[in-house]
This record gives C-alpha cells, sequence and structure tokens, in this order.
C-alpha cells in the first residue's frame, strides 16, 4: 500500500495530486473554494479542479492599483494576493439575524430561529488562501470566537471550515507580512490550518510539485486518497529558499517596535489632517480589509408585515459609524482615518491582545488615492512629537 | 466677640487658612447674623455694602421679573459666598438675595474690608485672589449651564 | 443572539420624555440573566429596531419593592427607563402595557456595588445627571436594602446629589424622597428654577463642597451628560478623592452589546464589554478629554 502522511508529516504531490485533493476535499462534502479569475481580479470563487487555479496569472499591485496579466507560465500560485480577502466566507457581508412576525394583536412569532435556519450549508475548504490571510483569521476568531459570547454563526463556519494554505512566493508592491510576522511562510499561528502548500515551479513541467505540510488528522484523511510522496532534504530546502527569497522581496516595511506607543502618543499629530485631506472616507480599506469586523445592526420591516434583523458590515469612515443621539462622536475624516489606523495596530492590542493588521496591504492597492498604512506610519515615525507634546 | 467671629470665618473656605493676624483684620469688619425664610440679605439696586459668608441655610439669587415673580438663578449654601458688588463703583447690587430657610452668615463690611485691603497689600491681595477663585469657579459652573446639558435631546 | 420576548406589565410617565417600562418575561424559562447594578439590555421595539437601556430596577436586584408593581410582574421582571430622543426610544418610552418587546441582555460591566459592603467602607457619593440616575437607583435601593440598622436607618454615609433641567425633569422623585428618609443626604439641584420649585438651583458639582463628604474611602459614581461626568469628576478629584474610586457611565454607539460590532470603541476599550461603566482614574481621564475618539 502506498504510504499516506499523518499529521506532522511533510509530503510531496504533483499538479494531478493537487487536482485529486480538490477532488477529495469535494468528496468528503465540503464546499471548495479556492482563488479564481473574475472580472480581471483573482478572487475567492468556487474550486472544481485545478483548471480553475489562476494559473499563469500574475497581479500587480502598488497604492491605488491592481493589474492582472497573463504570464502563460505553469505556476498556479504566483500572485501574491487575491484581491478580495475570505473574511466574506466566513462573516458575509449581508447577514440575516431573524425574522419575527408581528400580529395586529401584538404578538410576536420568530419565524426561524439561528439554528433552525435553512437548510443546513455545506462547511467550507478553502485551498489557496495565503499566510497573511489565514493569520487574519486568527484575528477574526479573537474577535467573534473569542468572545466572552461567541458569535455562533462565525464560530460553526469557522469549526467546520477546512483550511489550505499555500505560501507565499510571490508577494506584490504592497504586500508587508514579513514585517507583521504573519508570512510569507504560514509556520506556527494561532489556529491551526488543516494543510500547508508550498508551489515549487521554478524546474521543468514534469517537477512542477507542492509541499504539502499535513497539520490536523483531518488533513490527513483528506490526503490519504490523494497519490503522494514523502519529502526529500532537498524539497525542504527548496522551500525555504522560495521563502527567504520571497521575504526579500516585500513591496513594503512597516517598523512596528514600539509602534502602538508611538501613534497614541501622536493623536493630535498634523499628520492626521494632512491624510485628510487626500481621504475619501470611502470604505475601501475597510471593505478590503481581512480583519475589519465593524458590523451595523439593523432591523426593517418588509411589505410581508415580517420584521427582520441583519447585520451588514459597516466603516468607521461613515459618519455614521459613531453616531451617539445628538450627532457623531467622530464627525471629521482625520479622526476617522486616526480612529481606523490607531484601532488596528494600536488599540487592537489593548482590546484583543494582538495587532489588527496582517500586512495583506490590501488598504494600500484598493485606497482609489492610494493612501498607504506603512508610509502613514513612517511619516509619524520620522516627524513624531516629543513625548507629551501636542500639535501646535 | 470679635474672637469668635475670627473663629468663624477662620473655619469658613473663603479665608481659610489665612494668618491670625488677617483674619483678625477681616473680622474686625464683620457680624454674624441670621435670617429667617424668605428675608432678602440683598436687593436690586440698593448699595451694595456688605460682603457675605454663608455659614449654615440656603441663599437663593434671585431676579424679579414682572409677570412670574422671583425667578431663582442660583442658589448658595453652606461655605459660599455671597454678594460682589461692593468691589467695584457705582456699588450697587444686581440681583436679590432671599435667604430660602434659615440662613446664618458672617456679614463684613464692605467700606471697612475696602479700606483695610488698601492700607494692608497683603490682605488686599490674599483676598483678591481667594474672591477671583470662587468667582471662577461660579463662573464655570455657569458656563456649564448654559450647555443646557439636560435640556435639549439634541445637546449632550 | 435572539431577543427574549417581554410583556411590558406597566409604563409609568416620568417626565415629558422619560418613561419607565416595567417588562416581565412572557415565558420564566426565556428570561435574561438578572442584571447587575450598571449594566444595560439592548431593548428591541419590533418593527423599528434595538437601543441599549439602563436597567433601573431588577426584581432580583433591589431588596425591598417600591411601588413599581415589581410585585404583580413577578419574578425576573425588570424596569428600564427611557428617554425619547429617537425612532427605538420613541416607540419604547410609547409602548403600551400588555405589548410585547425584546430583550437581550445584560451586558457590560456594572458598578461592581454587589461585591461588597461599601458603606462600611467609606462614604458612597452617587452624582446623577438628568436619566443618568436610573442605572443608579438600583445601586442605591441595593446599599440601602443591605445597609441599615434595626431602626431602618442607613449605617454609614450615602450621599445622592441629583441634578435635572427644571422640577419637572427630575425622575424618581418618590425614589429621592424614600433615600433621605432613610438617612440618606439627598440634594437636588436645577439648572433652570420655575415656580413652586424652593430646591437647589445650579450645578451639581456646587453641591460637592458644601455635602461634607470624608473623601478618604470615598466610593463616587457618576452617570450623566459626558461634560457633567468630567466636571463632577473633576470637583470629586479636587475634594481630595482618590480618581481611581470614581467610577463614570460612558455611552457610545452600542448595536451587538456582545463586543463583535465595533461601534462601541472608545480608544483601548470596547464600551460593552469593557464599559458601561469605568473607573474614571488613568486612561480613562485621558480619553474622556479628547477630541473625536
Amino acid at each position: 500500500m502506498a504510504w499516506s502522511p499523518r499529521a506532522g508529516d511533510l509530503a510531496v504531490v504533483d499538479v494531478a495530486g493537487l487536482d485529486a485533493l480538490i477532488m477529495a476535499l469535494a468528496d468528503a462534502s465540503y464546499d471548495v473554494r479556492g482563488p479564481v479569475v473574475r472580472s480581471g481580479a483573482i478572487e475567492p470563487g468556487p474550486l472544481g479542479g485545478v483548471v480553475d487555479l489562476p494559473r499563469g496569472m500574475r497581479d500587480e499591485q502598488a497604492p491605488g492599483r491592481y493589474d492582472l496579466s497573463d504570464t502563460a507560465g505553469g505556476a498556479f500560485f504566483d500572485w501574491s494576493s487575491s484581491a478580495r480577502s475570505w473574511k466574506a466566507e466566513l462573516f458575509p457581508p449581508e447577514e440575516e439575524l431573524w425574522r419575527a412576525r408581528q400580529e395586529p394583536g401584538g404578538n410576536v412569532t420568530f419565524l426561524s430561529t439561528p439554528k433552525a435556519s435553512r437548510r443546513e450549508p455545506l462547511p467550507l475548504a478553502i485551498l489557496g488562501l495565503r499566510p497573511c490571510d489565514f493569520a487574519a483569521l486568527g484575528v477574526t476568531d479573537r474577535v467573534f470566537a473569542g468572545a466572552a459570547v461567541p458569535d455562533p454563526r462565525y464560530r460553526r463556519r469557522r469549526d467546520t471550515a477546512f483550511m489550505a494554505v499555500v505560501e507565499c512566493g510571490s508577494p506584490g508592491g504592497t504586500c508587508f507580512c514579513s514585517s507583521m510576522g504573519t508570512g510569507p511562510g504560514c509556520e506556527g499561528t494561532d489556529a491551526a490550518p488543516d494543510l500547508v502548500l508550498t508551489e515549487i515551479a521554478s524546474g521543468t513541467v514534469a517537477d512542477h510539485r507542492f509541499l504539502v505540510r499535513v497539520v490536523s488528522d483531518r488533513g490527513a484523511e483528506v490526503m490519504a486518497a490523494v497519490p503522494t510522496r514523502k519529502a526529500t532534504e532537498a524539497d525542504r530546502s527548496e522551500r525555504e529558499a522560495i521563502l527567504s527569497r520571497a521575504a526579500a522581496r516585500m513591496g513594503r516595511r512597516l517598523v512596528t517596535e514600539g509602534l502602538p506607543e508611538l501613534l497614541l502618543a501622536n493623536l493630535d499629530h498634523e499628520r492626521w489632517s494632512e491624510v485628510a485631506r487626500r481621504c475619501l472616507a470611502c470604505g475601501n480599506c475597510t471593505s478590503a480589509c481581512p480583519t475589519c469586523f465593524c458590523a451595523d445592526v439593523r432591523d426593517t420591516t418588509e411589505l410581508s408585515g415580517q420584521v427582520v434583523r441583519r447585520r451588514r458590515w459597516a466603516s468607521c469612515f461613515d459618519r455614521e459609524h459613531s453616531y451617539l443621539h445628538g450627532g457623531a462622536v467622530r464627525a471629521s475624516t482625520s479622526s476617522r482615518y486616526r480612529q481606523w489606523m490607531t484601532h488596528k495596530l494600536a488599540t487592537w492590542w489593548d482590546q484583543f491582545g494582538q495587532s489588527g493588521c496582517v500586512g495583506c496591504g490590501r488598504c494600500i492597492t484598493w485606497c482609489p488615492v492610494g493612501i498607504d498604512i506603512t508610509e502613514e506610519a513612517a511619516a509619524l515615525r520620522g516627524a513624531a512629537l516629543p513625548a507629551g507634546g501636542g500639535a501646535a | 466677640m470679635k474672637q469668635d467671629i475670627a473663629d468663624l470665618i477662620s473655619t469658613h473656605p473663603l479665608l481659610a487658612g489665612l494668618s491670625v493676624d488677617l483674619i483678625g483684620e477681616v473680622a474686625g469688619c464683620a457680624v454674624n447674623r441670621v435670617w429667617h425664610a424668605g428675608e432678602l440679605l440683598i436687593t436690586e439696586g440698593e448699595a451694595a455694602d456688605t460682603l457675605y459668608l454663608v455659614r449654615r441655610g440656603v441663599v437663593a439669587i434671585e431676579v424679579n421679573a414682572p409677570a412670574s415673580g422671583p425667578i431663582v438663578i442660583e442658589t448658595v449654601g453652606p461655605g459660599g459666598v455671597v454678594g460682589w458688588s461692593w468691589m467695584f463703583p457705582p456699588y450697587r447690587w444686581h440681583f436679590d438675595a432671599r435667604a430660602a430657610g434659615a440662613v446664618g452668615a458672617i456679614a463684613i463690611d464692605a467700606a471697612c474690608l475696602r479700606d483695610k485691603a488698601d492700607a494692608d497689600p497683603e490682605l488686599g491681595h490674599r483676598l483678591t485672589f481667594r474672591v477671583a477663585g470662587v468667582l471662577l469657579e461660579r463662573l464655570q459652573m455657569t458656563r456649564v449651564r448654559l450647555l443646557d446639558l439636560y435640556g435639549s435631546s439634541r445637546a449632550r | 443572539m435572539d431577543p427574549a420576548l417581554y410583556r411590558v406589565v406597566a409604563n409609568r410617565r416620568e417626565t415629558s420624555d422619560v418613561s419607565s417600562l416595567t417588562l416581565a418575561p412572557l415565558k420564566a424559562e426565556m428570561a435574561v440573566a438578572p442584571p447587575r447594578h450598571g449594566q444595560f439590555n439592548m431593548l428591541t421595539a419590533f418593527g423599528v429596531g434595538e437601543a441599549a437601556i439602563s436597567v433601573s430596577r431588577s426584581s432580583r436586584l433591589s431588596g425591598r419593592d417600591s411601588g413599581q408593581g415589581l410585585h404583580t410582574a413577578g419574578a425576573g421582571s425588570i424596569v428600564h427607563t427611557i428617554r425619547d430622543v429617537g425612532a427605538v426610544t420613541h416607540a419604547l418610552c410609547v409602548a403600551s402595557a400588555g405589548s410585547l418587546v425584546g430583550v437581550r441582555g445584560p451586558f457590560g460591566q456594572g458598578w461592581g456595588a454587589e461585591d461588597g459592603d461599601w458603606l462600611a467602607e467609606g462614604d458612597v457619593v452617587v452624582v446623577a445627571g438628568g436619566i443618568g440616575l436610573a442605572p443608579l437607583r438600583s445601586v442605591v435601593d441595593d446599599l440601602a436594602g443591605r445597609s441599615t440598622d434595626a431602626s431602618g436607618r442607613l449605617r454609614g454615609r450615602l450621599f445622592v446629589i441629583a441634578g435635572a433641567r427644571e422640577q419637572a425633569q427630575v425622575i424618581f422623585a418618590d425614589d429621592l424622597a424614600r433615600w433621605a428618609a432613610l438617612g440618606a443626604i439627598v440634594s437636588v439641584t436645577v439648572d433652570v428654577s420655575t415656580p413652586g420649585w424652593t430646591g437647589h438651583v445650579g450645578l451639581v458639582t456646587a453641591q460637592i463642597a458644601p455635602a461634607g463628604i470624608d473623601p478618604g474611602g470615598a466610593r463616587a459614581l457618576v452617570c450623566g451628560p459626558e461634560i457633567m461626568m468630567r466636571f463632577t469628576a473633576a470637583a470629586l478629584e479636587k475634594l481630595g478623592m482618590d480618581p481611581s474610586r470614581i467610577f463614570v457611565s460612558l455611552e457610545r454607539n452600542m448595536q451587538c452589546g456582545l463586543g463583535w460590532c465595533g461601534h462601541c470603541q472608545l480608544g483601548p476599550l470596547i464600551l460593552c464589554r469593557d464599559g458601561p461603566i469605568v473607573a474614571y482614574g488613568g486612561a480613562v481621564t485621558h480619553l474622556m478629554r479628547e477630541r473625536e475618539r
């Protein structure tokens, strides 16, 4: 009988093996998703086999810019990060929380509770999320699953989801995961993925292969259906070379040392007003961010008379976000940018014991005016006010 | 009797902590008085000739309006001070001050106090700063009240 | 989290824009957990929306009933006091007896009064502005209920300083009178005097210095508009109180109550989780002064 890896083993599969892995996930009744090309961008989408993967595609990302081109190369993962993160798979942009009927006499009947709502969807399997995006799940895990009362919807999706991370050999122009300690490799993280893959596509077509680190028992079960061989020392060193080359090619850098203290000591810095002159308060950065978790909770009455409560992604760039009777607490754009950046890089530590930024760079890429969080942090560091000082 | 007045003055927040000599100077201008509920300590337009240090009871600072009668602007309780118009010409009261219940206060003759403050710069200096401190506090509280914090739900 | 259905047992109009709803669970097994003093619930006016509302009394909180109909409302009943400031609070304020509202909670950190014999440890100073008295009523009731001597008088000194715009806006006048009768030192002060008002006129801070508070072991619980709380805390500090023993109740946009939605952040705090009651000393002193945080 052929060798089959167990949790902790390092295996090697070829392209056919990767296809077999996708099939095995589907056979195990997962709703398999992965990076696919859609509308000129790499986006999360349904994955039926390797044929759906963005083979030969390369993205170019810069502040306010994203381009995708076909290099006709053979690699499946020769791009940096998907345009959208995987946040929406676990935390949908809009979600119904409950629905009730209010009868003329005033009685209220709940029509569905979250537990009984609709047919139980298939558990998710995500193949091809980057280490930064997997780290982002570790961040949203603390928010939703780590709360005193965990969010049951998020937790159900998260607990049942199968995660096959693909390490990053091709960081882009806005990437800074190595500054945040979240990539380009997927080493130890809070939450363990099921599989960690590394694509080795530098050699001949016949040599195109994937290193597969089996982390969980669930991962081992799926891998049992995939033809594999044991990894060799050569495979390992090739992975290390790929990752160290990637780490050296980060498009951006963020100095994190003392950063929370630096930001919080400079709340009155004039830089906030300067960035606000460019910021459109559009909220693209918060939508693109894999860890931004703000949501509005809104009730509506439908024409049927049914009352529906929905939760919908919200952005701290919206004036209404901080609404109190009387008005918005954060009325100016500068205060809203400051809230977003100081939350991400400073007060997230107070609230959740970690940084809210994983260095994926999407906020830079998708900002229509190209505001760059690493540049803003560097500017504050370079022109920090003396301790205790305030802008005149 | 003057010694008793000095004791009372030295325990009132306005002048507490001043030297025995300075307290003694002020005591020379002061008498202890009581008012019954409803009696006026001060009447608008009349000569402002007294500084009142409230010891007990509540004094209501009022203004009289044609149709609604007296409107209370502020109340001053034990430890408070009533009457500033004696400091500056033309030395006329701007408001009424009425005893809301039984009131005990030290009444300090203003002309006497002004003379002593002129004669003794240390007393004048300290008295001015103490009075300014109380005025500042009253001004700050008045400013906050102008916000109408509990009023319109549109104001916070 | 689905709201639990509660029936409005009584709607008592406190002032022109403040109402107290006595709510009882439709089914005992659906009842929310008993709140601690200072915690809040999210109330749903069905078809309108949800708002964070202070618990002003709960049958399992207070030692005694004081005529809010809690005996008839039964176990698990809760009184919420609501100011009509928007669509949801308006719908709640006008909810008639017998109608249904949704309740989620209780949320957040309370005053902590359950955890000790506060009146034995020092002076307790309660300062409330406007509807800020609502989340403090159950604390005062509880302290008064647990700390009376054989003759029914308070052991220890409890100061209650309540400010309101005018006499007609003073909430819980009967409670204030009852606490005074038990021996609490109660002062009510208004911003605007109206005919017939014979009490104090002025800011709540004017009542602090003359009250005779011993700042040494004192605790202060402050709730009201944020500006009022800042000035009150400053006045208490000036008196010599330890700012870490001054507690304030902070408010931001509350939507989920569970720390999931991000709206109620104030710097490092997620107020539905870390507040609404926080110690004024330290970081909070600065947070309350920072603009647009």
